[in-house]
């Protein structure tokens, strides 16, 4: 029992650090905290159901914005609104980084700078994929925790 | 989008239970919000469309305590639907977005809107929600009060046989008209009960009553008379004074900034116009222009039902009066042609009635022919404009975009997402809006064009709305497809409109055609006038006039119009604070931006 407890314990840690670093790193702010706090009974694995709907979802946003971008003439009023819908998005699983290349973007393409938009959207595209690398990597050993935990529980 | 258990709140538990109606495009979002909802305590229904939104709003009044809504949506800007649930449904709406510019939050209030959340938005904001409702229901219980008492005069009277003729005098005291407090209540069973259960005798400004209003506020005269005068010839039983104030007052804000549209529209070219028409026609399902000189009220009445795509149209072709704002500062000398302007009143309507029925025909596939005969060649404006494509969500913005620059300073993005419902009747549109434009220009000879140029520029939706009428633009939109008294307001401001610009602009060349090819580029016309985007077009630049209740300018007088261009300031400085909330205070910010919505005549709910 103390070693299942004692490897719990480690496991809990562990997946602290996890965040703490994820979160140390700049990758997530204060929103997903607050998807955190809304997971309950209930919804036990709302965040992870969250983020996987935002990554789902986001295809079609990115999509839209390649679009945009590969327009010649590009209309930036277009690229603008597709990118605000990103952005809003983004900022609803708490993705920092990404939304400061976001932020990035917007700003060329307020001033239609379409060389400065392209670039930034790599970079976009960049925090994008490391952001979901890093967070299914981190749900993935919530769930181990998880079911650490309940194999560990008192029947 | 779901459903909800219930149709009414449980008192007791306020604000636990609380039914919220949230509408956002973004999935993520929707499901965060709904379980941040959920965690309050609160019962709540997700929505991904504003459309789907305001369907599931008008299916069952009662059947939501608030609405909370983004404000950028595909299919429907968040401030059109803000507009629509005020003035229908009359509901708190609280809008988000993750844009928190001044102007946004601005633009938000001045529609309406209780409050503005910027996203990410934190638990504690949305525990808070329900002070919104609360404080309705408490200026409700105030309204409800005073209709009360003539409630209870006519309940006494009817059950008067019931008693001996000793009740004969307490029957009299109470049709004296004081408020009862303590009244036998033998007969009533209505309970005040504490303002989160009272169940709000509404008033709802049904197309048939506002119609009655308009009628009785027409022999008066818009500007001079009073409510009391006003109610006593509706001759609605039920309606108390404060109810017809209220409603007076948010038509006359409305009144006035349509003005304030059609001075903006002269001096942008007539985006807007493309807004109006689409709200008259859609106010009249009928289609027709010439068929109104019967109707202006008749038509009014028959908005009818052009169907589900009305609605849409009625929002998008919402004249904005964002535009009208910014021109009315340089509105001095439109006014006066506005008032020299002003045709018969019976061409007027028709016209009014056309251009409902344009709009309302944009809606469907309108194809409302002006039967006004128009002064100017529309025609050979729209093969240009046709061309235009309008694919749902992009063209709208390639037009906004398009258009921004030149016309208008447009702050808004393209979020026009609301598009969709355009894209089906491009051929309709255009041709609409052709017609649209002519009865605007048989009515007023002057050189109006420029709002028809501006109208015809910014989409079938205003064109269309010109030709039915006159031309009064699309606040009678959106609101058309609710109230068909629409006409008589679209009548009202297309004048206005007319006038206006061309005074304005002094414009040299008359003929439409050229003030339309040449005002606008053509890349804009084309766009403008082939897609309904132009209504969207007008959506997001008139934006910020649609006040919580939609006016329906319908002054059968044109008298009214001057008045109208004469008196916003009055009109403003009369308008009680409460007011200022909902209405598009535009006023102040005519020179800042052109987005304010355009005011939507049909709805106009006291």
């Amino acid at each position: 029992m103390s070693n299942s407890s004692s490897r719990e314990r480690n496991l809990h840690r562990q997946l602290a650090n996890m965040k703490h670093s994820l979160f140390d790193q700049g990758y997530l702010d204060e929103q997903f905290i607050q998807l955190e706090e809304l997971q309950d009974e209930e919804n036990p694995n709302f965040v992870e159901e969250v983020v996987s709907l935002y990554y789902w979802d986001s295809v079609r946003l990115i999509q839209n914005i390649e679009q945009a971008l590969e327009q010649n003439p590009i209309d930036f009023a277009k690229l603008d609104n597709h990118m605000h819908q990103f952005k809003g998005s983004s900022c609803s699983i708490g993705a920092k980084k990404l939304k400061k290349e976001c932020t990035q973007f917007e700003k060329y393409c307020k001033t239609g700078n379409g060389e400065g938009c392209k670039r930034t959207f790599q970079q976009v595209k960049k925090e994008y994929a490391t952001l979901k690398k890093k967070l299914e990597r981190y749900f993935q050993f919530a769930r181990q925790v998880g079911c650490v935990e309940k194999a560990c529980r008192p029947k | 989008m779901e459903t909800t258990g219930f149709s009414s709140p449980r008192p007791d538990a306020f604000p636990a239970g609380l039914r919220v109606l949230v509408v956002d495009d973004d999935p993520t979002w929707l499901k965060i919000l709904e379980k941040m909802l959920k965690k309050c305590l609160y019962e709540v229904t997700t929505c991904n469309l504003a459309r789907e939104a305001l369907d599931l709003l008008r299916e069952k009044k009662d059947r939501f305590d608030i609405v909370i809504s983004d404000v950028n949506m595909p299919d429907m800007d968040g401030f059109k639907l803000l507009e629509h649930v005020g003035l229908e449904m009359d509901l708190p709406v609280i809008m988000m977005s993750v844009d928190g510019e001044t102007s946004r939050v601005m633009k938000g209030v001045q529609h309406g809107a209780c409050d503005y959340l910027l996203k990410p938005i934190r638990m504690k904001e949305l525990r808070n929600i329900w002070q919104h409702v609360f404080r309705k229901r408490i200026h409700e219980v105030r309204d409800i009060e005073s209709q009360e008492s003539l409630e209870e005069i006519q309940m006494m009277r009817n059950g008067m046989e019931q008693y001996d003729d000793g009740y004969l005098f307490c029957g009299a005291d109470l049709i004296s008209g004081k408020k009862r407090k303590d009244v036998d209540n033998k007969q009533d069973d209505r309970h005040y009960g504490d303002p989160s259960s009272v169940k709000k005798a509404r008033v709802v400004w049904t197309v048939e009553l506002h119609q009655k209003f308009v009628k009785a506020v027409n022999q008066f005269g818009y500007d001079k008379v009073g409510p009391k005068k006003i109610l006593d010839s509706m001759g609605v039983p039920w309606l108390t004074r404060e109810n017809v104030a209220s409603h007076l007052q948010k038509y006359r804000l409305y009144l006035s900034r349509l003005q304030k549209e059609n001075e903006l529209k002269a001096t942008f070219g007539g985006m807007k116009q493309s807004d109006i028409s689409s709200k008259d026609t859609a106010g009249n399902v009928c289609p027709q222009n010439s068929s109104n000189a019967s109707q202006n009220n008749v038509t009014n009445g028959s908005y009818g039902i052009c169907g589900s795509k009305i609605p849409i149209k009625n929002v998008d072709s919402k004249i904005h009066v964002e535009d009208m704002k910014i021109a009315s500062v340089q509105m001095a000398e439109p006014k006066e042609a506005l008032i020299g302007d002003i045709t018969d009143p019976q061409k007027c309507s028709n016209s009014r009635t056309g251009l409902n029925h344009s709009f309302r025909q944009i809606g469907l596939d309108v194809k409302c022919e002006p039967t006004i005969p128009t002064q100017y060649s529309w025609t050979e404006v729209p093969p240009v404009q046709f061309k235009q494509e309008h694919k749902p969500h992009f063209q709208s913005q390639s037009w906004s975009s398009e258009v921004r620059p030149v016309q208008f300073k447009q702050e808004h993005k393209p979020h026009f997402q609301s598009e969709s419902s355009f894209s089906h009747l491009p051929l309709a549109r255009n041709h609409i809006q052709v017609d649209c434009t002519e009865p605007i220009l048989s009515h007023h000879p002057m050189p109006s064009t420029n709002e028809k140029d501006k109208r015809a520029d910014i989409g079938p939706n205003c064109i269309k709305s010109r030709s039915q009428g006159i031309g009064i633009v699309t606040p009678v939109e959106s609101t058309a497809e609710l109230f068909s008294v629409q006409p008589k307001s679209h009548l009202t401001h297309c004048q206005e409109f007319q006038l206006i610009p061309s005074s304005m602009w002094n414009t040299k060349n008359h003929s439409l055609e050229h003030i339309l090819l040449n005002d606008v580029d053509s890349s804009q016309r084309n766009l403008i006038l082939g897609t309904g985007s132009s209504f969207r077009l007008w959506d997001e630049e008139l934006q910020g006039y649609s006040p919580r209740g939609d006016f329906h300018p319908q002054n059968a007088g044109f008298e009214n119009i001057e008045s109208f261009a004469y008196s916003n300031q009055e009109i403003i400085d009369d308008v009680p604070p409460l007011l200022y909330d909902s209405l598009n205070f535009d006023y102040g910010n005519a020179s800042e931006t052109m987005e304010y919505p355009v005011i939507e005549q049909g709805l106009f709910i006291a």
